[in-house]
């Protein structure tokens, strides 16, 4: 019977089918030290032990500072914060399980370092206690967000029971205008679809603008796939992904990568497979996006306006908006591009990659942001990305135009850590998620992609590119 | 785990749609290595009046009087009532932690987002998914509600409404089972599986 990826993947994995529901085997648990420390004091409860320690791999990335931090994890200043990075720390020791410590070069955010390290693997089930897990599926990997209580699951058992989730192909063809990118078409089809328009579903990305787009590309896609409420994002593996895992750390080598690439080669949807759910897009008609309010479903062309609640049918939407233009501070049909802001942030897992930092360099090259912009910080997705760009003088580029150049973490994606905004301050930021009070309490997030980001640093409001 | 049979209250209602993760538990909350006090941070951006951080003396802090958690009418309440996709955004477990320290026990939406709804499960809080229209309904209701996990039924004074739960997390809520304990009935399949698998995948 013909399958479509995301059903190979699962069926790869049951272990036992009851009621409905699968138990699942886990190949890889990625840890970071938010989400962790109640699962393995819930181990050490009941005095259970780590089903396989070689399935998991840990990283402090949320609470780290990106500041100078030579000193390591006594350089973090807030004892809290501290405490819970070092509570990882005693766990990964106490558990025998591999970490990847702050002032380590391979140390980053958990989804750039997986696929870094080569730890994602086309065909794993990959789980994290992390909603943006999706992002791995970029790589064809069955990768997804859990809590604190699956992930204390899969440390025990590990497995985890799951419920299959319904098919839905978004096939994407056509090229992309040279100032859009993945992180556009990610936006624009959660303005199309909504924050909740995948929930219960597992997507796949594919058509024509899928295969020409980048591995990084991809995993910005799937990354973002968590905002339309998705329970993973895939991406069928291609030549593309396998040079991609080829050679790094721990891929496999001799004649395991000769059978894993006969494998790999496996996944994708069969030719006839039905999904329960298609939606098609026209790629040539994507501009750049900017978020106007305060969910990523809030979204707008950069040349567009802020909604009008009145316009707005459905009063539970309209309400929806006129709450956000009040939190946010925006007047309806203000046009973005006359939006001035405050600070500047280009990150996190979505948009920290070196691809990322090459579009932001090239569009800050030779140019000084503007004088209304408080702070333009560059946070590197991980110590490896931030030394690849060193060596291509990526850091010189930003330095020169005034950016701040840090070391790697989740940085002002959510404000767990020193870099976050003040009450008031507005934001172009490459991060996931504008929420209320996510990067700061009474802050304003507008996402948009590192090229946006880069040219509205410069502009001092939100800006397209200008040629 | 906590156990749901039935549960009889009245429901503080939160006109809101799309209310994430960040909004439930702020992301400075996350800091702490516990499970349990999230209660008095529950919704803290839009509860107090000024900036919380952990630590401090909630008690002492200026409350948001027009947040409905803040009505004296509600505070006993256990059931929260609101609109769809509750619970979007991070998969922070502390959500469910902060909603169950401070005493709610169900929540009745139009849709939740899915790992929130899961995470629900494990602490002992139902979330039961009606209608639009039914929420619609329930928001104009200021009755005792009572919910019953056995047959599926929310209940107000004149209607009766049923709704879905997957029969293994019905069971499970029920009767307050350790989900690792009852994997690990499973232990020698899963070895086998393992086995199979890394044979099949040796580079795993």
């Amino acid at each position: 019977m013909s399958q479509t990826l995301y059903d190979k993947l699962m069926s790869a994995h049951i272990v036992h089918d009851q009621d409905g529901a699968s138990l699942i085997y886990i190949d890889r648990q990625l840890i970071h030290e938010v989400t962790s420390p109640q699962a393995f004091e819930g181990l050490t409860v009941a005095g259970r032990k780590v089903w396989r320690n070689k399935s998991n791999l840990a990283v402090p990335d949320h609470n780290v500072p990106t500041t100078e931090r030579s000193s390591g994890v006594s350089s973090i200043t807030d004892p809290i914060s501290r405490l819970q990075v070092e509570t990882l720390d005693k766990n990964c020791k106490t558990f025998e399980i591999n970490e990847i410590q702050m002032n380590d070069i391979r140390q980053g955010i958990v989804h750039v370092i997986g696929p870094e390290q080569g730890a994602t693997l086309p065909g794993m089930s990959i789980v994290c206690g992390d909603s943006h897990t999706t992002t791995h599926g970029a790589l064809g990997a069955l990768a997804f967000g859990i809590g604190t209580s699956e992930v204390e699951h899969v440390l025990a058992t590990g497995c985890l029971w799951q419920n299959k989730a319904k098919n839905m192909k978004i096939e994407v063809n056509g090229q992309l205008a040279s100032d859009v990118s993945a992180k556009d078409l990610a936006l624009y089809v959660i303005g199309k679809i909504g924050t909740a328009g995948g929930t219960g579903f597992a997507i796949e990305f594919c058509g024509s603008t899928i295969r020409d787009m980048s591995i990084e590309g991809r995993m910005t896609l799937c990354n973002m796939s968590i905002e339309a409420g998705a329970k993973v994002g895939i991406v069928a593996v291609d030549d593309k992904t396998i040079s991609y895992v080829k050679g790094r750390p721990f891929s496999p080598v001799g004649e395991n990568w000769n059978s894993a690439v006969k494998y790999w080669k496996t996944l994708h949807s069969d030719a006839d497979s039905s999904f329960d759910e298609s939606i098609l897009i026209d790629a040539s008609l994507i501009k750049p996006q900017v978020t106007w309010g305060t969910s990523p479903e809030m979204v707008v062309d950069i040349n567009g306006s802020t909604p009008d609640p009145k316009l707005e049918k459905d009063e539970v939407k309209a309400e929806s908006i006129r709450n956000a233009l009040k939190y946010i501070h925006l007047k309806p049909n203000t046009l973005m591009s006359s939006v001035a802001i405050d600070k500047v942030f280009i990150g996190s897992c979505t948009n920290s990659r070196i691809e990322d930092l090459r579009i932001a360099a090239s569009i800050a090259k030779g140019k000084k942001i503007a004088h209304n912009i408080k702070l333009a910080l560059v946070v590197p997705g991980s110590g490896l990305v931030k030394k690849q760009a060193e060596d291509e003088g990526l850091d010189k580029i930003f330095k020169d135009a005034g950016f701040e150049w840090r070391e790697p973490g989740c940085s002002m994606c959510l404000a767990m850590n020193a870099d976050k905004l003040e009450a008031g301050e507005r934001c172009a930021s490459t991060s996931n998620r504008n929420f209320e009070g996510r990067q700061g309490q009474g802050s304003f997030t507008h996402l948009v992609s590192p090229a946006i980001a880069a040219a509205s640093a410069i502009a001092g409001h939100f800006s397209g590119i200008k040629s | 785990m906590k156990k749901f049979t039935s549960l009889s209250s009245i429901a503080t209602p939160l006109d809101r749609a799309n209310i994430d993760t960040d909004a439930i538990i702020p992301k400075q909350f996350l800091k702490s290595i516990k499970k349990s006090g999230f209660g008095p941070n529950l919704f803290d951006e839009w509860r107090y009046l000024d900036h919380g951080e952990p630590g401090m003396d909630n008690s002492k802090r200026p409350i948001n009087p027009d947040f409905v958690l803040n009505n004296p009418k509600y505070s006993e309440a256990q059931i929260l009532l609101t609109r769809r996709n509750f619970g979007c955004g991070s998969s922070r477990e502390h959500a469910p932690w902060a909603l169950e320290d401070f005493g709610f026990r169900a929540i009745i939406a139009p849709s939740f987002a899915d790992i929130f709804y899961n995470n629900c499960f494990k602490n002992g809080i139902l979330p039961v998914v009606l209608s639009s229209e039914i929420v619609d309904s329930l928001f104009e209701y200021t009755g005792n509600i009572v919910i019953d996990l056995h047959d599926q039924s929310v209940k107000t004074d004149t209607h009766s409404f049923e709704f879905d739960v997957d029969p293994e997390r019905k069971r499970r809520l029920i009767n307050g089972l350790d989900d690792i304990g009852l994997t690990l009935q499973y232990e020698d399949q899963i070895r086998l599986f393992e086995t199979e698998h890394f044979k099949k995948h040796p580079w795993l």
